[in-house]
């Protein structure tokens, strides 16, 4: 067989997008329908993988399954999975070539905030649909992008009265990651603590590749807060938590996690180093609820894995379940249609009931605040029902500017 | 009086880590003159080690030596099969390296997967003027110091260190007295190597293992070693003095950022003042 040049690169990324994926796309010949396509563009390789390894598979489960129960509007589903490798630059490229040459139908994925702002305005130029699959600092505002993960508005709405009011954080002492989500995190941070009638002593942002965190606790002992909050981020930051319990420890001071245990952290620490850590997310494994036992059963069973799969796994199958039902509400897949069906589309998920906010496209959802156990597993506190992204509405309504594109830093006065 | 002391617990512990992670390349980088890139991959791998071992059941005080010593025997097959082909190629030794250090990142994160490890080591906490600081920083600092004195004590006192000196000075003329040159840099990269990966182990209980945490102590490795100047074991002691001082007296004070740029700025002042680096016009030393 002769193969010209671009009939061999188009096989051989075939063959590697299915290869790096094989068996999840086990049911194929639903209809002789030409397929839906999904493109799902994450980290397999590369220092941000531990972000993406647990999503690209809760994806591939939720492709499936929507398959073998008969596709979508009468049409199997087709999953093209593009390995970024941790690099912005592979991020635009695969995002064009998935839109340009695959001609994909709705582009998922994206772990850091700067990715997605590389995708965004790339489905901007090609009229498609991305789903942006991860919690981050909030403000997107783009008819053409919908957040399924949460933002400060939701996670800190439920985090900071749990901590300051009733386990009495009154003095917070706020770490953070130096860049953008560090920073409008940290400012959120401040906003709630203070309309708490709370106290932020001080605020310092942490360089990603500062693991020496000697001189910051001996600050924090001299401040002397009731709280410390972690906006830290990656694995450098992880010997924050090591450092803090060998020094302080959660049994003298509390500490509370904005990030704490999307990168699987208190897998990673031992049981004595994260026990009593306290975060507020919208899924965790061992939230005892029938659907997301049954979440956790299904991917232990589809994978072969037993380990933690956590929020950034579930959101993938989250973005997929969003999507699809929003296409099913459109009658088709063309992205114009599916972006008029967005508003209001409403999925029972693992974490509880996920609804698409029409005026930002963004997730109401239930965040569950819990604190770390001795045995590496989080205990539930109290559930905080349906949470709208009140940040995001504050500064976004695209019924009114639909050709809105912007990502607003909220303002705090 | 406490704040003293705090800064003393402070200098004395940036000091020390800058120890543990250029002393090894002070070896390999100062009296080689071989630019190793995968010096924190060996860092790296001296920490998977004490992870692996630690979970094999042994207690620290066996698992950071048994790294040092397994680490020391990889970095004897690179310099067998890679390095011994390199003196002197030096943009062909940083190639080299180079992809060593990329095939260890990949090996590790294939084999231990990409997450982080660590050991956990309850030593209690010590008291420094009202503060609570980690009972290890007590075993990090006394680690240095035996390095040191270990590394000194072999260099200047056993017939061993004088040949390794020797050679490093002149090469032919040690060739042409009867010393085998060849086994002599095989051996002094395989030490510097056991003294990373040593350093690498005992870091583990506070930083972690991961594949890629090479990268966080290769670059400040490399500005102390160049900072110290030709001879290793003095200049790695007044380098991480210095840069350890400033970092730890800044980073206290205002935040660990300001702490390392201080740190860059006074080495880009050093390196133009200095050139050779601090111990760049002793004429003797070790």
């Amino acid at each position: 067989m002769k193969l010209s040049r671009r009939q061999f690169t188009k096989l051989a990324s075939g063959g590697l997008a299915f290869a790096s994926l094989q068996g999840t796309l086990s049911s194929a010949g639903i209809a002789s329908e030409a397929p839906i396509k999904i493109g799902n563009i994450l980290d397999q390789t590369g220092g941000l993988n531990i972000y993406s390894l647990k999503q690209m598979k809760a994806v591939a489960m939720a492709v499936d399954e929507i398959n073998a129960a008969g596709g979508l509007v009468g049409r199997p589903l087709e999953l093209i999975f593009y390995d970024a490798q941790s690099s912005n630059q592979l991020y635009s490229q695969y995002a064009t070539q998935a839109l340009l040459r695959d001609e994909v139908d709705t582009i998922h994925g994206g772990v850091t905030s700067s990715s997605r702002e590389v995708i965004r305005p790339i489905v901007q130029r090609f009229e498609s649909l991305y789903f942006y699959n991860s919690l981050y600092e909030g403000g997107v505002c783009d008819r053409r992008h919908v957040s399924t993960g949460m933002v400060p508005g939701q996670q800190l709405d439920a985090l900071c009265p749990y901590v300051v009011n009733e386990r009495g954080g009154k003095k917070g002492y706020i770490l953070a990651a130096d860049y953008n989500y560090g920073h409008i995190t940290s400012r959120w941070l401040q906003k709630y603590i203070r309309d708490l009638g709370g106290e932020d002593l001080a605020v310092e942002f942490i360089p990603l590749d500062v693991s020496n965190f000697s001189s910051v606790i001996a600050r924090i002992q001299d401040a002397k807060p009731d709280v410390v909050w972690s906006a830290l981020v990656g694995a450098a930051h992880m010997s924050f938590y090591r450092q803090f319990h060998s020094t302080i420890g959660t049994d003298q001071m509390m500490l509370a996690g904005t990030t704490y245990s999307i990168g699987r952290e208190q897998v990673e620490l031992s049981p004595e180093e994260g026990e009593g850590i306290i975060l507020a997310t919208s899924f965790y494994d061992g939230l005892d609820t029938p659907a997301a036992n049954d979440f956790v059963r299904r991917f232990h069973e589809y994978t072969g894995e037993t380990d933690y799969i956590g929020e950034y796994g579930e959101s993938g199958y989250r973005g997929i379940a969003l999507w699809a039902e929003a296409v099913r509400r459109a009658g088709n897949a063309e992205p114009d249609a599916v972006i008029e069906a967005l508003g209001g589309t409403s999925v029972e998920g693992a974490g509880g009931l996920y609804t698409i906010d029409g005026q930002t496209n963004h997730t109401i959802m239930n965040i569950h605040v819990a604190v770390q156990n001795d045995k590496q597993e989080f205990d539930a506190i109290k559930t905080f029902e349906q949470r709208q992204p009140v940040d995001t509405q504050l500064v976004c309504n695209l019924n009114e500017n639909p050709n809105d594109t912007t990502q607003y830093e909220v303002q705090l006065d | 009086m406490d704040s003293l002391m705090i800064y003393i617990y402070q200098v004395a512990f940036s000091f020390s880590i800058l120890v543990l992670i250029s002393l090894g390349l002070a070896l390999i980088f100062g009296m080689m003159k071989v630019i190793n890139l995968a010096q924190g991959e060996f860092l790296m791998l001296g920490a998977y080690f004490c992870v692996l071992f630690s979970n094999m059941g042994l207690p620290l005080w066996i698992t950071v030596p048994l790294a040092g010593l397994a680490v020391g025997a990889f970095g004897v097959v690179v310099e067998r099969t890679v390095i011994q082909f390199l003196y002197g190629r030096v943009l062909d030794t940083l190639l080299a390296t180079w992809g060593i250090s990329l095939f260890m990142i990949g090996i590790i994160t294939t084999i231990a997967g990409p997450q982080s490890h660590s050991v956990s080591v309850d030593v209690g906490r010590i008291s420094v003027g009202g503060l609570a600081v980690p009972g290890y920083s007590a075993i990090i600092i006394a680690g240095a110091v035996v390095m040191l004195a270990g590394t000194y004590a072999i260099w200047r006192y056993t017939n061993l260190g004088l040949i390794v000196r020797g050679t490093m000075q002149n090469p032919e003329m040690s060739r042409a007295l009867g010393t085998n040159t060849s086994l002599i840099y095989m051996f002094t990269f395989g030490f510097g190597s056991a003294l990373t990966g040593l350093a690498g182990a005992l870091l583990v209980p506070l930083f972690g293992a991961s594949p890629t945490m090479g990268a966080l102590y290769i670059s400040k490795a490399f500005i102390a070693v160049i900072s110290g100047g030709p001879w290793p074991l003095i200049g790695t002691i007044s380098a991480s003095g210095l840069y350890g001082g400033i970092d730890g007296v800044i980073s206290y004070l205002y935040s660990p950022v300001l702490g390392e740029i201080c740190v860059l700025l006074v080495a880009i002042g050093m390196l133009r003042l200095l050139p050779e680096g601090i111990t760049g016009h002793m004429r003797k030393g070790i």
